[in-house]
Order: C-alpha cells, then sequence, then structure tokens
C-alpha cells in the first residue's frame, strides 16, 4: 500500500508538472482504478462540464489537489454519491443561476428547476419518490452532452431510449397507474418511423409534445395547440371548427381523440367511413353530421379514384409509346388538391372541402382525357401501321412473282 | 396473250403496291418537316403572365420545365421567384399575404423573401430564380 | 411518254458514258452458290445506314445540341412533332441494326474469306467502317443526354484515358475537357453529324467502288468461272428490293410495339444509377475489362485488356496480308479457328453480360 501510495503520488506529481492547468486528483486517480470505478472518469472526456473545466468535485465535493483517499474527506465538502434530491440541489445550484451561467453560454436557460417543480416527476421527487427521474437520468451523470449531439442520450433519435428506459419498463413503473406501451406505439407511429427511420431530426420525439424539464401530459382542452406546432394549418381549421367546442363540452381530448396519441398512424380516408369510420361513433345516422361526413367520404374517395383511373390510363398509354409525361404534372396537381382536401377536412365545412376536390376533379379530367386522347393516338398509330403493312406485303409477293416470271422466262 | 395480260396484272400490281409504299413512307416524312402549333415546352424559360395581373403582396404558382415554382409580388412592386417545392417532404409551398411571406401547409414552414428558412423542419432554403421583365410580361428563367 | 424518254436518254448519251454503265449493269452478275445468301448482308447495311442518313436528316431539323435544350428537343419530337415518335425510333432501333449487320457481313466475309487477292483493299476499308459506325453509335447514344447515355459515355471515355501514353489526351479531346460536360455533347454531336458522315462518305464510297469493280468473291475452293450466275438486274435486285422492304416492316414494327424511351435528363451532380452498361455492342468489351484481374505481370488488368483490344484491332485490319494460306488459294484452319474463336466470344461475353447482374 505504502509503495502503491508512493508510486501513484510521484506519478501523478510527474504528470501534474506538466499537465495543462487542472489539477484534478478525482480525475486521475480513478483513472488508475478499474470497472465502475474508472467508468465515470472515460465518460466525463466527452462530458461538456470537462471542457469547461468543471469537474468532479464541483458536484461530489472533496479536494482535488489531494492525491490520496484523504481527499474524499467530509471536512472538503465530499459527499460521494448523491441520492435523487441531492442531485436537482447539485444540478440547479449552477443551473438555475443565471450570472452564474452567463459566463458560460450567454443565452441559455436556467428555468429547468423551476420547470421541474411543475412536473409530475418534481412533484412526486417533492413526496418522496425515489424512482422518479431526475437530471442525470436523462442527461447522464458523466457524459452530459449538449442535445445536437449524436451522442448525446437528450438527441432527439436518443430520447425514445432515454424516456423508455423506466416509461417502457412493465416492472419498473408496476406502482404507477400509467401505460407503459408509449414507447413501443410512437416508433410504429409516423413521427417514430420519421425520427428513427427516416431520420428527420424536425419530426417529434416525447420532448416536443409533453416538455423537457417540465413534463406532464397535456391538458386534453390543450392538445390542439401541441399539434399545432407543426400541423399548424390542421390545427388552426380545428380549433375554428364546431367540433372544439363540442369536444371540450364532452371531454374529448382534441386531435387525439381521432388520431389516437402515441401510436398515431398515417392518417387515412377510412376514417371517414360512414360504417367503420370515427365520424359514426359520435354522430349517429341520419343526423346532419352523419350526412355532412358521408358527402365529404363520397367526395373524396370520388376524387381519389378518378385520379386511379387518370393514373391507370396515362401508365397504359405510356407503355403503348406515347409521351404522357405532361400530363402527368397535371394529374400531381391533382394529387396536391387531394392532399389540401384531406387536410380541409379538420375544418368540417364541407364548402371549403369541395372547393379544393373541384380543384383536383378539373386537373383529373384535364389528365384523363389526355390519357384518352394518347390513346387515340396509339390506335391510330396501329391502324397506321397494319395499313402500310398491307401495301409492303403485297410489293413483296408481286416482287416474288415477277422473280419467278424473270426466271421462268430465262429457262 | 395470257401471258401479256399476267405480265401487264403483275405489273400493274407492282406498281400500284410500290405507290403505297412510297406513300406510306413519304407522307410521316412530309408531315414530320411542318413543324407543330404549339411551341416547345419551355424547360428554362417560361413567361409566367403580365405585370398587371399579379397583385402587390400576393403569390402565384407557375410551372418550370417539370417543376412547378411560385412567383411572389413584395410590398414595394419587385418581384421574386422560387422553386415551389418544400425542401422538407416535398409539398408545394405557397405565399401568405398575412405573413408577407412564404409558407409551407403542411407542417409549418416559414421562408423569408429571399428563400431563407424562418422556422420550422425544412433542412435547406428554397431554390431562387431569376425574374426578367420584359415590357409588361414577366419571366422566369433557371439558371 | 416514250418520245420523252428517248430525247433524255439521248441528251444524257451526249454528255454521260450512259451505255458504258447501262451495259455494265446488264453484265453484273451474282454468284449462284450454297452461301450466296450472305451477299445480302452488304446491302443491308447499306440500306440501314441510307434509313439513318435520312431520319437523322430529319431529326436535325428539331434537335438542340446543348446541355439545356437536348433532352428537351427529343421530348419534343417525340411528343409533339407529327410522326417524331415513329423517325426517332426508327433511328434509335436502326442504328442497333445497323451495327448488328454489319457485325454479321464482316464475319460472314472472313469465314467466306472474301478478303484474298485482289479483294484485300475491300476488307480494309470494311472493318476501318466498323470502327466509323461503332464511333456513329458511341457519339449518337450520348445526343439524347439522358442518364444511361451520360454514364455509359463517362464510363467508356474514362477506359479510353486508361491507355498508356495516348489515354489522357485522347480522354480530353473525345471529352472537351476534364468531365462529361455540354462540350462533351457539341464535340458528339459534330463528330456524328458532320465529321463521321465525312469519313464515311469516302470510306464507303471506295469501298463500294471495289466492290463493282471486282464483283462478288467466290468461296474457297470454288472456281468463278465455272459457276452459274444470275443477273443483277433485275433478279438480284428484285430479291434485294424484297429484303429492303422486309428490314422497313421490321423497323415500323419496332417503332410501333417497342418505342425507343426517353429515360430521365441527365444531372452530371448525381451519383450514377447502379448497374450502369454500355450498349450492348460494346458489352462483349466491357465485361472483358470488368473480369480482368487487377494486376498482370506489371500492367493493370484493364489496361491489359485495352491493349489486348487494341491490337486485336489492328491484327483485324491486317487479316488480308497474314493469311498468307487464303492468299494461294488454300484451306486456312488457322484463320479459320481464329475467327470462331472470336466469334463465340463476343456472343458469348455479350449475353453474359446481361445475364451476370
Amino acid at each position: 500500500m505504502k509503495m502503491k501510495k508512493i508510486i501513484i503520488y510521484s506519478l501523478f506529481f510527474f504528470i501534474c508538472n506538466f499537465s495543462f492547468a487542472k489539477e484534478d486528483s478525482c480525475f486521475d486517480c480513478h483513472n488508475e482504478l478499474e470497472d465502475n470505478l474508472k467508468k465515470p472518469v472515460e465518460m466525463m472526456k466527452n462530458d461538456i462540464h470537462y471542457q469547461f473545466g468543471i469537474s468532479c468535485s464541483h458536484c461530489h465535493g472533496g479536494n482535488p489537489l489531494i492525491f490520496d483517499e484523504s481527499a474524499m474527506d467530509k471536512k472538503y465538502g465530499f459527499i460521494g454519491v448523491p441520492d435523487k434530491k441531492e442531485i436537482v440541489q447539485l444540478c440547479s445550484k449552477c443551473h438555475s443561476n443565471p450570472e452564474y451561467m452567463k459566463k458560460y453560454k450567454p443565452g441559455i436557460r436556467v428555468d429547468q428547476m423551476e420547470l421541474y417543480k411543475t412536473s409530475k416527476h418534481g412533484i412526486l421527487l417533492e413526496k418522496g419518490d425515489k424512482k422518479v427521474a431526475v437530471c442525470s437520468d436523462c442527461h447522464s451523470s458523466h457524459g452530459v452532452l449538449p442535445s445536437n449531439d449524436p451522442r448525446s442520450t437528450i438527441f432527439p433519435q436518443k430520447i425514445p431510449t432515454t424516456c423508455g428506459k423506466c416509461h417502457g419498463d412493465k416492472e419498473y413503473m408496476k406502482a404507477y397507474s400509467i401505460p407503459t406501451d408509449q414507447i413501443e406505439g410512437f416508433l410504429e407511429s409516423v413521427h417514430g418511423e420519421a425520427l428513427m427511420k427516416k431520420g428527420d431530426l424536425s419530426a417529434p420525439a416525447c420532448n416536443d409534445c409533453h416538455g423537457n424539464h417540465g413534463s406532464v401530459p397535456p391538458n386534453i382542452e390543450n392538445i390542439a395547440y401541441v399539434c399545432r406546432q407543426c400541423h399548424s394549418l390542421a390545427a388552426e381549421l380545428f380549433l375554428k371548427s364546431p367540433h372544439k367546442p363540442a369536444f371540450d363540452k364532452m371531454g374529448i381530448s382534441e386531435c387525439v381523440g381521432c388520431h389516437g396519441y402515441h401510436r398515431i398512424e398515417k392518417p387515412s380516408d377510412e376514417m371517414l367511413n360512414p360504417q367503420k369510420g370515427i365520424c359514426s361513433s359520435c354522430h349517429e345516422k341520419g343526423s346532419k353530421g352523419f350526412s355532412i361526413a358521408e358527402k365529404i367520404y363520397s367526395e373524396i374517395n370520388d376524387l381519389k379514384n378518378k385520379i386511379k383511373e387518370a393514373e391507370l390510363i396515362l401508365n397504359r398509354v405510356y407503355k403503348m409509346g406515347v409521351e404522357v409525361s405532361e400530363a402527368f404534372l397535371v394529374l400531381q396537381n391533382a394529387k396536391s388538391s387531394l392532399t389540401n382536401a384531406r387536410n380541409l377536412v379538420h375544418s368540417f365545412e364541407i364548402k371549403r372541402i369541395e372547393e379544393a376536390i373541384n380543384e383536383g376533379l378539373k386537373n383529373t379530367e384535364k389528365a384523363y382525357n389526355e390519357g384518352k386522347k394518347g390513346e387515340k393516338e396509339a390506335i391510330m398509330r396501329r391502324k397506321g401501321f397494319a395499313f402500310s403493312l398491307i401495301f409492303f406485303i403485297i410489293l413483296i409477293l408481286a416482287l416474288f412473282l415477277r422473280l419467278k416470271e424473270e426466271k421462268f422466262s430465262k429457262n | 396473250m395470257e401471258k401479256m395480260n399476267r405480265r401487264k396484272f403483275l405489273e400493274l400490281i407492282i406498281g400500284g403496291s410500290f405507290l403505297g409504299v412510297i406513300f406510306s413512307i413519304f407522307y410521316p416524312i412530309v408531315r414530320f418537316l411542318f413543324p407543330p402549333k404549339l411551341p416547345e415546352t419551355p424547360q428554362f424559360q417560361v413567361n409566367v403572365g403580365k405585370v398587371d395581373d399579379i397583385p402587390i403582396n400576393s403569390g402565384k404558382i407557375f410551372r418550370l420545365g417539370t417543376k412547378p415554382g411560385i412567383i411572389v409580388r413584395k410590398k414595394d412592386g419587385s418581384f421574386v421567384a422560387f422553386s415551389a417545392v418544400c425542401p422538407h417532404l416535398g409539398c408545394i409551398v405557397q405565399y401568405r399575404p398575412d405573413f408577407e411571406h412564404i409558407w409551407c401547409a403542411c407542417h409549418n414552414a416559414h421562408f423569408d423573401l429571399s428563400g431563407k428558412v424562418l422556422s420550422g423542419p425544412p433542412p435547406a432554403p428554397l431554390e431562387e430564380f431569376k425574374v426578367k421583365i420584359m415590357g409588361n410580361e414577366i419571366y422566369v428563367v433557371k439558371e | 411518254m416514250k418520245k420523252l424518254r428517248n430525247s433524255i436518254y439521248k441528251w444524257l448519251l451526249e454528255r454521260i458514258p450512259l451505255k458504258e454503265l447501262i451495259d455494265f449493269i446488264s453484265k453484273k452478275g451474282v454468284p449462284i452458290h450454297p452461301y450466296s445468301y450472305w451477299y445480302f448482308f452488304g446491302g443491308i447495311c447499306l440500306f440501314l445506314y441510307i434509313t439513318q442518313v435520312i431520319t437523322g436528316i430529319l431529326l436535325l431539323l428539331y434537335y438542340k445540341p446543348t446541355m439545356e435544350s437536348a433532352y428537351e428537343s427529343v421530348h419534343f419530337i417525340v411528343a409533339h412533332v407529327p410522326f417524331g415518335w415513329l423517325i426517332r425510333s426508327i433511328h434509335s432501333w436502326s442504328a442497333n441494326l445497323l451495327i448488328g449487320a454489319i457485325f454479321i457481313h464482316m464475319f460472314s466475309t472472313y469465314f467466306l474469306k472474301a478478303y484474298r487477292p485482289p479483294r484485300e483493299l475491300t476488307w480494309v476499308t470494311g472493318v476501318l467502317l466498323l470502327f466509323i459506325f461503332l464511333a456513329f453509335g458511341f457519339s449518337g447514344y450520348l445526343l439524347p443526354w439522358n442518364e444511361l447515355a451520360f454514364f455509359a459515355t463517362k464510363v467508356g471515355t474514362e477506359i479510353v484515358g486508361t491507355l498508356p501514353i495516348i489515354g489522357y489526351p485522347l480522354k480530353i479531346f473525345l471529352r472537351g475537357g476534364e468531365e462529361v460536360s455540354g462540350a462533351t455533347l457539341t464535340r458528339f454531336f459534330g463528330f456524328h453529324v458532320a465529321i463521321l458522315p465525312g469519313i464515311t462518305f469516302i470510306i464507303l464510297g471506295i469501298h463500294l467502288l471495289l466492290i463493282q469493280i471486282h464483283g462478288m468473291s467466290v468461296p474457297l475452293g470454288m472456281d468463278e468461272k465455272e459457276l452459274k450466275k444470275e443477273p443483277f438486274f433485275p433478279n438480284f435486285f428484285i430479291k434485294e428490293l424484297m429484303v429492303w422492304l422486309g428490314i422497313t416492316m421490321i423497323l415500323v414494327s419496332l417503332s410501333v410495339f417497342f418505342p425507343w424511351p426517353l429515360g430521365n435528363k441527365a444531372d452530371p451532380f448525381a451519383p450514377a444509377p447502379p448497374g450502369i452498361k454500355p450498349e450492348w455492342y460494346f458489352n462483349f468489351m466491357f465485361l472483358t475489362l470488368k473480369l480482368m484481374p487487377s494486376k498482370i505481370i506489371f500492367i493493370e488488368g484493364e489496361v491489359f485488356a485495352v491493349l489486348v483490344f487494341f491490337f486485336a484491332a489492328f491484327f483485324w485490319i491486317l487479316v488480308p496480308f497474314l493469311d498468307i494460306w487464303s492468299a494461294k488459294e488454300k484451306r486456312s484452319g488457322l484463320f479459320t479457328w481464329i475467327g470462331i474463336v472470336s466469334l463465340v466470344y463476343i456472343i458469348s461475353m455479350t449475353i453474359l453480360a446481361y445475364i451476370l447482374p
């Protein structure tokens, strides 16, 4: 032991004389250890605090200038591994101090602690719950990185895993009365696919709807505002529609009532189906709402089918060799109108929807007519070909006979 | 005599079908020589309309080649034009006179009148086109 | 009517050796033997070339040879110009049939040893024509400026660049710069519609003249004087007309039922789509290059293959002078075998290029 002390002491004295500014015994000693005691050091190398010169003693206490175990003495403020409540105090010691934080990053937010206190996690922690998430559970304890760093636990594509660590664990969440299928559902949703499979970092992860530090399930009367951050047109239309007051009165979640929440699928026209769609779950058959839903469903399907028809004929004509790329472009416009009409469904105003549909029908008709023209052209070509073929064949036969004549007459 | 008649008949057939063949060959060639009524589809320069037809603080969608474009008349009366395809997921953008800038309805992207993204998910700005005014006609050119 | 014909005839007679010409044509005879059918292929090549010239000139009335407008002008021809689809598809199909016919014509004359004296120069001009028409095919293929064409040209000129010493300057010359660009298109257009046709006019002219002078060659072992001959006019001429009519029908059928595709406009900045292949008539060379090991002795595999083809081409031109056995009217087994190996190689590599992924 004594030998080890001497070696370590002299080794680090040697290193410290050549090290750049930081004299950190915590770092240097723990770096020589193994497994769990070495891990924090390895992770700190990538930690943003470490890059700013903030090290172990700033949170754990102790004296980084003493190169033996007496550095970890209570008289130096050493607290060992902090518990959950201690962690929150430690982090907010700096991160809620605007004067202190301004030095490192002028525009950085300092309200995380305030928000956290309003969150479900913060509320339960106050009550003494030791299972809830605190700062280090999401940000990691050593190896904290900003959210735009792909290695960070709070990088958008990593967030489902970070939240899922607890919220997806049935055993862990047994005591709480909330479901644990959110992550599963999210990963299968349109947002999950966009974020995780297509790499679209603008797609929402858990925090974009639930909030970062003040995370709480959104109130059902405010969900439209949450979705509105990206789906502004649909949300605006909805908020101005008669459904908003109706949903509020009935206690139905906005947006979520029809689209679900975590496992949000790509919306289909079948949602409007009078028989098996969503509208009929409230609007009884024979009611005004039901008949409007019916109309919207049939008109959207009508446009959709007409577009398909036009596409079929254009594809067929194209295969027959007629150039119809311009007609395909007109059809693209019709498809845009269909998308527009689907968006306008959120207004539930049949007139506006019909306007978009009629625009689409106009273009579809144009494209379809081009297809019909192309069909005629293809048939004309074949007819002309057959017609001229007759002359060719007759000529060849006649020449053949003439040849025979020639040979015969020679003989 | 019979042979002569057969000969003559055969020569008639040859002559007739030969004319048919010549016609089948020359008719398409002659038709080909005369250009169709519509001019070529403009791919890199297109006339999007008259100056008087686009009011101040409004936008209009046009087609350049195979892609849609948007021309905007700013409050000061000048024109700017861009590709109307949103760089996020390909929706067609529109001009919002209330915002006085370009907006995409799909995921609430906002673009300023130099094409740059003001807010929203698009990872890149809108491609800008050149606008040329000749008399009362507006032309948009893709460089 | 007859009076008019006679007076025109008399008028011409005073100015050009019409009598001698008519005499010559009426005396022209085509030998009859089991291999006579191969005689048609020369005429087929000529007919297809004439088709190319006519359809090419027609396309020239609408085609725009700049990278901004080339693709669009071809689209315009196919979509809007009356019968433009027909003229364009005939031009594309005829190009492929022409090169096929040239290979058949070349191999049939090779195996029948038609290059024996006094027809050595006919063979030499013929092989030169083969190379010229491959150049026609390569340059013409780029003109619609679509994706496939762009990348095929890129790969093709890249391979030319691997030749030692002359490779790099040749590549720059072909491309009109370091990369395939609008300059390449302009240049290839110049080759395709002016330079190559000009050279063809001279070389084809010599080739046809020599054929008129020497007449048809007969297979080894047969005596020309012993063989029966059919008169060129009207017998063989009628047959040739029937063949040409048949080919026209084939060309039109192909154009109506299998129109030549337009493809997508070339984008020089996009990465190459997978599986880029040159036109089928270059495939046997392309596949050979791909299958070469990375190094043979001290030379890079690809360069080695290119050099081999270079020397093979050189050898092929000189065949009449190297085949001393045929020259003496003796059986020439060695050259027959060389021919069989070459033919089998070309056919199997071409097929393989399509089977392999």
